[in-house]
């Protein structure tokens, strides 16, 4: 344990830090809604928020100043969230309360699509598909921004994306909304797999 | 590649936007919007305390050991 470590990055200056606190509080709110999309119940959304804080602040000599602070932490967040998904955390969690509660109908629709409805769709999905289709529909990323977030291929976002939108369209059109979150073993596993690439190549991309 | 830069484009790549669209984005801006939880502002505020380059408070970043030098490179 050193303080002046000449092989890692050079320490930030105050202000730098100050910069980087700053940019990370804007986030929150960003982050927070992130978690939400993926895992439903607010309450464990927020730990993995608190956690994913945490690591960002710890992790901060890595971050490139003038880079996007909110896809650097969203890779954050969303290794953590499958972290914990594979210790089973989030399995089957949906809080039917939460939805009804933002329950809002759109005005000037003759047929308005429930929120709830579209909150309880949104977390069937297979959770990479849920996962890019909060990204770009919600997030409002690119392909190019989310495909770099989540460690893949733009054509595999697309494609995610393309699914996921299909998926909702069909549930919501017949009404079709499964009550609660489904254990697709398949669909875990291979975000599983995802994540062990990413895991063992750079995951997260601020560095060149 | 160069077509899809921003994300209205991303409605346009699939023809039309569903309808369901915007409620997805309703739902993303709903929480974006709501009062930060006091639990977050004493967490900012504790930031502060914890040293970034020896503080590792929970089991620390991804991919970076605790003396800095991390995995990678």
């Amino acid at each position: 344990m050193s303080d002046s470590d000449p092989a890692g990055q050079s320490p930030r200056t105050a202000t730098e830090k100050a910069a980087f606190k700053r940019e990370l509080t804007d986030v929150v709110p960003h982050l927070r809604a992130f978690a939400r999309g993926l895992c439903g119940r607010p309450d464990m959304a927020d730990d993995l928020v608190q956690e994913t804080l945490l690591k960002a602040w710890a992790a901060q000599d890595r971050f490139e100043p003038g880079t996007s602070m909110r896809a650097w932490t969203f890779v954050i967040l969303r290794n953590a969230y499958l972290t914990d998904m594979r210790r089973n955390r989030f399995r089957g969690e949906y809080d039917e309360g939460v939805a009804e509660r933002i329950l809002t109908a759109p005005a000037g629709q003759e047929e308005p699509i429930h929120l709830s409805d579209l909150h309880r769709a949104l977390l069937t999905l297979q959770p990479e598909r849920r996962e890019a289709l909060l990204l770009v529909g919600a997030g409002g990323f690119s392909y190019e921004e989310a495909a770099e977030i989540c460690g893949c291929a733009v054509g595999t976002i697309k494609s995610r994306v393309g699914r996921a939108r299909a998926a909702l369209t069909e549930m919501l059109a017949n009404g079709n909304i499964p009550r609660r979150s489904t254990d697709d073993e398949a669909a875990h596993r291979a975000i599983l797999e995802e994540l062990d690439v990413v895991a063992a190549g750079n995951g997260v991309s601020s560095r060149g | 590649m160069a077509s899809d830069r921003k994300s209205s484009s991303a409605n346009a790549a699939q023809g039309r936007a569903p309808e369901w669209a915007d409620g997805l984005k309703q739902l993303y801006d709903s929480v974006v919007e709501e009062d930060l939880p006091d639990s977050f502002k004493n967490l900012l505020a504790r930031l502060d305390e914890i040293d970034p380059r020896r503080g590792n408070p929970d089991n620390g970043s991804p991919s970076q050991s605790p003396d800095g030098r991390g995995a990678q490179q």
